[in-house]
């Protein structure tokens, strides 16, 4: 029974991987996508080399430069260097939004799961629970959460998988339902596996890919919804480099400096035009309906 | 067909009631004693002991749930720990002005992407589709402050059109209003208009390939009858659906595009009370959006419902 278990599953694992990654390299969409966040995530960890400046020291005498041959996207209000900040500010976006997704999409897929397994009063219950979560206005949750726990980075990152995770269960739960009257999963439930296992050996290796598609859908919005946080001054503190924060300070300039506030907006909006390029990409390589209700 | 629908409403008053539990909860968590933090930190313990006797918080925690649910039925849902008003009163001026935004945004956002959707999907990967689907992409990936931004930057500080920021307070006559609404609908439509037309896209395209529009088609009907007649019903049934989410998602969406223009309305009602600790603002403000939410699905649900035959009938026999 060990050495089957052991032999099989890997070779149909690497099998499966394998054509996962042939059907991905046919969709153009994905990997343009890819290769853009895989940009943002080079030059957020290179950041240092890409630039001298320090993104957050103050330099009175350069303050609101227009664009020029050593200010590139020019300087802000405090005269720091517009470029550097920008380039330094993919570290917190992607930092935070990375951990924040991965929180979501993992507690996401282990409760839709086990709702769609267990069924019954339980899948009842928290199908009404999540209901009325869903029914707040997320960016009012995520304000209540902030206030109540003070703002840095865990909060934030602790605050989104609340406001998200429903959304994530929702979608996970309506695929592994699809997969839970199958033989395979009456097979192990009829050899007395526990939920843990069933959970982990049969259904998730079924869905992997509506969680690949829900993860990189889920990161596009948690961005968004984080560097609106920062904009309306919950998220970073100030003298963090990070885009919302960019455009909160540098918009009182905007008529001085129109740079200072285009350049995070450009770096936002390729990051998740990226990030949604490769939701669609996958979802259309591997077949899976992205666009479902309220996504 | 009956059942089905007081099912449904039984439902929706079901999540109502949890999420005014939940709403209630989340609220308490808030730390801070809110007696204390009225008086200021000087106050004496009898004068704190005193208020919170006042606002009932000696009382416990079901027990001002009751009182809270009992009041909101009512309408009345407390005085404003700030301004000292009815909350009531106060939030429903704020909502007003924020309706009229919302009014507007609904007004160009449904229109225009359905138009939008509806080409994309007929004229399927030719140059129309590939640069609406383009232009939605790029409008679902920008957030609303960017969005509201770039237009400030166009329409009223290159061509100076629209006012930049509302200098009215909430008490703003609607002609007051009316020239200050427009460019944060605009924001907000932008932003709401992508996902409804990939939305309409996809159904368009379903639709068109069934065999009954192939039919029509034989008929000889004109292509313009087809969409009209045949193509477009079926095809806005699960628009209606992302429509609905998305009028709730507005309700969040308001509050980032309000502070940027300093529109009076509910966002930055919503801010501003967050800010201050002003509970039973957040609370009513909570309580409103939800109720928001689960009428609009509520409303998505049943006129699905009622455009589709094939589900009158599966929520009778079920």
């Amino acid at each position: 029974m060990t050495t089957l278990d052991t032999a099989a599953p890997t070779t149909v694992r690497g099998a499966r991987t394998a054509r996962a990654w042939r059907t991905l390299s046919t969709s153009r969409t994905a990997l343009i996508g890819l290769a853009i966040v895989a940009v943002h995530i080079v030059i957020a960890l290179l950041a240092p080399l890409l630039t001298s400046y320090d993104p957050i020291a103050n330099d009175a005498n350069h303050a609101l430069l227009g664009s020029s041959w050593s200010h590139w996207a020019g300087t802000d209000q405090y005269g720091r260097d517009v470029l550097a900040r920008v380039l330094y500010g993919g570290r917190y976006a992607l930092g935070v939004s990375l951990a924040a997704t991965l929180l979501t999409v993992a507690l996401g897929t282990v409760i839709g799961c086990a709702a769609a397994l267990r069924g019954g009063w339980f899948d009842d219950v928290l199908g009404r629970i999540l209901d009325a979560v869903l029914s707040v206005p997320s960016i009012l949750a995520l304000l209540v959460v902030v206030t109540a726990l003070g703002t840095g980075p865990s909060v934030i990152v602790l605050a989104v998988a609340i406001t998200f995770v429903p959304q994530v269960v929702r979608v996970v739960r309506g695929a592994a339902l699809a997969v839970v009257p199958a033989d395979y999963v009456t097979a192990a439930r009829a050899r007395g596996e526990s939920t843990w296992s069933i959970l982990r050996r049969e259904i998730l290796p079924n869905i992997t890919d509506v969680v690949c598609v829900e993860f990189a859908m889920r990161a596009s919005w948690v961005v968004l919804l984080i560097s609106s946080l920062s904009f309306l001054g919950f998220g970073a503190d100030p003298p963090t480099p990070d885009w919302g924060l960019m455009v909160a300070e540098n918009r009182t300039a905007i008529t001085v400096v129109p740079m200072a506030s285009i350049a995070p907006i450009i770096a936002l909006a390729t990051l998740v035009v990226g990030l949604n390029l490769a939701a669609d990409g996958l979802s259309k390589a591997w077949g899976v309906d992205r666009i479902r209700e309220g996504s | 067909m009956l059942s089905f629908i007081t099912r449904r409403i039984a439902a929706a008053v079901g999540t109502l009631f949890l999420s005014s539990v939940l709403v209630f909860l989340a609220v308490q968590a808030l730390p801070g004693d809110v007696a204390t933090q009225i008086l200021g930190k000087d106050a004496t313990p009898d004068a704190v002991a005193a208020l919170r006797e006042k606002l009932k918080l000696d009382k416990p925690a079901w027990e001002r749930y009751a009182d809270w649910v009992g009041g909101a039925l009512h309408g009345d849902f407390g005085t404003s720990l700030v301004s000292g008003k009815a909350v009531g009163g106060e939030v429903s001026t704020y909502l007003g002005n924020s309706a009229l935004i919302a009014l507007v945004t609904v007004l160009f956002a449904v229109t225009g992407s359905i138009v939008l959707g509806v080409l994309a999907g007929l004229y399927r990967d030719r140059w129309p589709d590939h640069l609406i689907s383009t232009v939605s992409l790029v409008g679902m990936s920008v957030p609303e402050f960017v969005v509201a931004t770039v237009l400030v930057l166009c329409f009223s500080v290159a061509l100076p059109w629209f006012p930049a920021v509302v200098l009215y307070g909430p008490d703003a006559s609607v002609g007051q209003l009316l020239p200050a609404v427009w460019l944060p609908a605009l924001a907000l439509a932008v932003v709401m208009a992508a996902y409804i037309v990939r939305m309409a896209r996809t159904s368009v395209i379903d639709v068109m390939a069934t065999e009954y529009v192939t039919t029509a088609r034989l008929k000889g009907l004109s292509t313009w009858r087809v969409v009209t007649r045949h193509a477009l019903p079926s095809a806005l049934l699960p628009t209606l659906h992302v429509i609905a989410l998305n009028v709730a998602w507005l309700v969040g969406g308001v509050a980032v595009v309000e502070n940027v223009f300093n529109y009076p309305g509910i966002g930055k009602l919503m801010l501003s009370s967050v800010q201050n600790r002003d509970l039973p603002t957040i609370q009513a403000i909570a309580l409103i959006s939800a109720v928001v939410y689960v009428v609009c699905n509520l409303a998505a649900d049943l006129a699905t419902m009622a455009l589709n035959p094939r589900l009158r009938t599966r929520g009778r026999t079920r």
